[in-house]
């Protein structure tokens, strides 16, 4: 402040004054206002004056002064505590005022203590802190925006939450474009903070300026290019009211691709977009960008995956031509749906009209082991015609499988079912694996009476098969080893064990094929607890009790008094 | 038809839901499925089949294995005949189309009763919605994948065991995190809802038809719960006790067992099956103890206690015998304050305290 000119500027006004101003005042370096209780002003220094020009002595103040000021006059003469600092703007500035009681108030008159307004420039400050204040809502802001569009690897819901993010912080209205997926782009809608719209819609980009260039990585025209009175209708939002004033068109940059652009759209009454705005902008759409591009990268792979997995997924099982059949499949990785067990149902394989059952364990785990049961399972399907002949189809898939490039081997139980008359007749085939195990109706649980060796490891397989009836309400249990050696339990590492099995099965006489499976699978998943377990297949084959139409059996009621 | 009071579908369901019963205790599937399909055609609807006929009875069923008046054939069949008859009304009662939202419809991973869930399924299909059911059993990292993949609106969450509720959480967790609020239901949350409130479901419901009028209203989508974790609901996790609790769940288990030989000497002579029928009694008894230390509540654990005395009375053990195990129990938890409080109220609670 520059005190020597200051003071040759309040000197012929001092000199004037009319009341006993003491001259003292000039000396401040600023702005110095005293008014009396009554509201009128007493004196100004010439700061003062140079600010307030109408506050000459005996004025009343609230003439002088602007309202935040007269107020806190006012505010404090009425007894509230003098020191708190108030502030508001002068013009252009910003002023910070401090009231400290009149020294002296005698040449005032009795009672009319006065108060002394010192007054400093603020503007620097306030101006600093609003910029704060400015920052740190963009920062939170920004941190919120990351937050939401991390949460979701969703496209649609990513798209969503962009356009309601956008619309609550960057403009009134908020049009999302994503790159088309063949004819149709797909568009997001929010206006004012609130929810979102979202729709497919066959359109030209090229009819927003800017827009064509942004969805393929140009640098974005400047906003003032844009005629808002020349955008399409949907480039508006529906429930957008009033005419369009101001329009920006950002692009969302992705991983090195463009993930789309945003049109941010401002109401008539309202500026335009400053270019530190649309600086921001292009911040909050480098995340938006990026987590776009992150779930249409999930969304591909997901897709990829899913029909690969098609495949490999263990199938749907349904009764077929009187005969039940359920299959049960838990593999070893938590988040996996396969694994090196499969099983296959086919409906009228063989000349004899019998369904084919395989169920079968490719050493390994994993995608990898999953992959050959493929294989295994596509070439067992090429072996259809010869299903009766179960010996046949070993030796060939052996053959097969010795011939191709993969080391592994596998084990397997093949089960031709085919009914007679109220029974089923079963011929069953195991190839290394544990034999089947059948559930008569009075609870009595035997194993199948058949062994051979595994296949896609020797030159020669060797096999018997075992002819069994099946009568109703009885079920034969094809299951790998996963099951039986799952280890846990209360102690923590016994094996599940085949004994259990047949315990479990033993309860099962009489069951429908699902509950069976479902029983099996309940007790070794509660068996394992939250333990590491190979992985776990079944199928049960399951005469029904009572065929459509049949009478209900005495049987099932005087099981239930039991 | 459609201007039935509640009260005249109670009554009109009463009749349906005994036959229904007999037929599922006969075994006869087509019987059952007959029940329902003339009861249709009298004018029943769909929504009153799953609801007031084939829940009730499908909760008539859980019970009665409780009690053992089922065997466990009885009940795994009946459950098995109404999911097909559920699947059967679906085929019968097609929705009336696709204009509301999509939901999701899961099970806590390790909860196998999956068919409250089914009826809450066909229940929202009913209304409108295009539901995705993925059934019991469905790991957490698929539930998140599908959700990924799909982006519904709402999650309906089931759970039925309170013991599953440490999974449920991290389900819901995850579910937000995703984005996705999430809607709890099943005994495992309480009667009143008191464990989804405190596991930050977004919301609950008592039964399917609340729930289906839940997500009608909508959820919202939960907010900043990228950063959200598990312990940020529950503070008191920070004392580690459920942790070291299920974590030693086999060590515990193994030692109570063994100090109930030293007690009890005719325990020597049990048979290896034996032992491991009561060492079974002793891991329920300590999961529910880690399931009460991660909500911090007494009464899961105390109530759980005093349940299990019962079933012990019916198949003819003395209540008592639970006393030693949890003084056994004790022992190597007696550092653990919360663990101690737990035992002795439950200790209290089983001698009638």
């Amino acid at each position: 402040m520059d005190v020597t000119k200051s003071s040759t500027i309040g000197a012929p006004r001092a000199r004037t004054g009319r009341t006993a101003a003491p001259g003292a005042w000039d000396e401040a370096p600023c702005p110095v206002l005293v008014a009396d209780a009554a509201g009128a002003v007493v004196t100004a220094n010439a700061h003062a004056t140079a600010l307030f020009p109408a506050a000459v002595p005996g004025a009343p103040l609230s003439d002088a002064v602007p309202e935040w000021l007269g107020a806190a006059h006012r505010a404090a003469v009425a007894g509230q505590e003098p020191g708190d600092a108030v502030s508001g703007a002068v013009g252009e500035r910003v002023y910070r005022a401090v009231a400290r009681p009149a020294a002296g108030g005698g040449s005032r008159g009795a009672g009319a203590a006065g108060l002394v307004w010192w007054l400093s420039d603020d503007t620097g400050r306030a101006e600093a802190e609003a910029a704060l204040a400015v920052e740190r809502a963009r920062t939170a802001f920004l941190s919120e925006a990351s937050n939401a569009l991390l949460a979701t690897l969703n496209t649609e819901r990513c798209m969503e939450v962009t356009a309601q993010l956008a619309a609550r912080h960057l403009a009134d209205g908020v049009v999302v474009v994503l790159p088309g997926a063949g004819r149709r782009t797909p568009l997001a809608w929010a206006v004012d903070g609130g929810g979102s719209t979202r729709a497919l819609l066959a359109l030209d980009p090229a009819e927003v300026p800017g827009l064509a260039e942004a969805l393929q990585g140009f640098p974005p025209v400047p906003s003032r290019w844009i005629d808002p009175g020349a955008l399409p209708t949907w480039a508006v939002p529906e429930e957008f009211d009033g005419p369009v004033c101001a329009v920006a068109v950002i692009p969302l940059p992705g991983h090195g691709v463009p993930a789309g652009a945003l049109i941010l759209l401002r109401r008539e009454g309202k500026r335009g977009f400053t270019e530190p705005e649309e600086v921001f902008a292009r911040l909050f759409a480098a995340r938006a960008g990026a987590a776009l591009s992150a779930a249409r990268m999930y969304a591909e792979q997901a897709a990829v995956t899913q029909t690969l997995m098609r495949e490999l997924l263990p199938p749907r099982l349904e009764q077929i031509r009187g005969v039940e059949f359920a299959g049960g499949y838990r593999a070893s990785e938590r988040g996996e749906r396969v694994g090196g067990d499969f099983y296959d149902v086919h409906p009228t394989a063989g000349e004899a009209g019998a369904s084919l059952v395989v169920l079968g364990d490719v050493c390994g785990k994993g995608l990898d082991a999953a992959v050959l049961t493929g294989k295994i399972r596509n070439t067992l399907q090429a072996l259809l015609p010869m299903a009766d002949d179960h010996p046949r189809v070993l030796r060939m898939l052996n053959d097969s499988l010795l011939s191709s490039h993969h080391t592994r081997f596998a084990t397997l139980v093949l089960a031709s079912a085919v009914r007679e008359g109220d029974a089923v007749r079963l011929d069953l085939t195991s190839a290394g694996h544990p034999p089947p195990l059948l559930v008569r109706a009075d609870g009595t649980v035997e194993a199948a009476d058949t062994r051979g060796s595994l296949v896609g490891a020797l030159p020669e397989v060797e096999a018997t098969t075992a002819r069994v009836t099946l009568r109703a309400g009885e079920t034969c249990l094809l299951y790998t080893d996963g099951v039986t050696e799952a280890r846990g339990g209360p102690f923590g590492d016994r094996m599940f064990g085949e004994e259990r099995l047949r315990e479990a099965l033993a309860e099962c006489a009489g069951m429908p094929a699902e509950a069976v499976v479902e029983r099996v699978q309940m007790l070794a998943a509660q068996w394992v607890g939250a333990g590491e377990h190979d992985d776990m297949a079944m199928v049960a084959v399951t005469v029904p009790r009572k065929s459509p139409g049949g009478v209900v059996s005495a049987a099932g009621r005087g099981r239930g008094s039991a | 038809m459609t201007t039935r009071t509640p009260e005249e579908t109670v009554t009109a369901a009463e009749p349906l839901r005994a036959l229904l019963w007999d037929a599922l205790l006969a075994g006869d599937e087509y019987a059952a499925a007959d029940v329902l399909f003339a009861a249709l055609d009298d004018g029943l609807s769909a929504e009153e089949a799953l609801l007031d006929v084939i829940g009730p009875v499908q909760a008539e069923v859980g019970l009665g294995w409780a009690a053992g008046r089922l065997s466990v054939v009885q009940e795994h069949a009946a459950t098995a005949m109404n999911d097909r008859i559920i699947a059967a009304l679906a085929h019968r009662s097609p929705p009336p189309g696709e204009g509301r939202g999509r939901i999701a419809v899961a099970c806590v991973e390790g909860e196998w009763h999956a068919l409250p869930a089914r009826l809450l399924a066909e229940t929202l299909r009913l209304r409108g919605w295009r539901v995705d059911f993925l059934g019991a059993q469905a790991p957490t990292p698929h539930l998140i994948a599908h959700l990924h993949q799909t982006g519904p609106d709402l999650v309906a969450l089931s759970s039925s065991i309170p013991t599953r509720l440490p999974t449920a959480h991290a389900a819901i967790t995850a579910c937000q995190a995703a984005g996705v609020p999430v809607l709890a239901g099943g005994a495992a949350f309480g009667a009143d809802g008191r464990y989804a409130r405190l596991l930050g479901a977004d919301g609950w419901a008592p039964d399917a038809r609340s729930a289906a009028d839940v997500a009608a209203g909508g959820l919202g989508v939960p907010s900043g719960a990228v950063l959200h974790e598990p312990v940020d609901d529950l503070p008191h996790l920070a004392d580690q006790e459920y942790t070291l609790v299920s974590r030693g769940r086999t060590r515990l288990v193994r030692e109570t067992v063994d100090g109930l030989d030293d007690r009890f000497p005719a325990m020597r002579g049990y048979t290896e099956r034996q032992r491991e029928r009561t060492a079974e009694d002793i891991a329920h008894i300590v999961d529910f103890l880690a399931t009460a230390l991660y909500v911090d509540d007494d009464a899961l654990f105390t109530s759980f206690l005093v349940w299990t005395a019962g079933i012990l009375e019916a198949r003819g053990v003395p209540a008592r015998s639970l006393t030693p195990a949890l003084e056994l129990l004790g022992e190597p938890l007696r550092d653990f304050p919360r663990a101690t409080r737990l035992l002795r109220r439950g200790g209290v609670a089983l001698t009638g305290g």
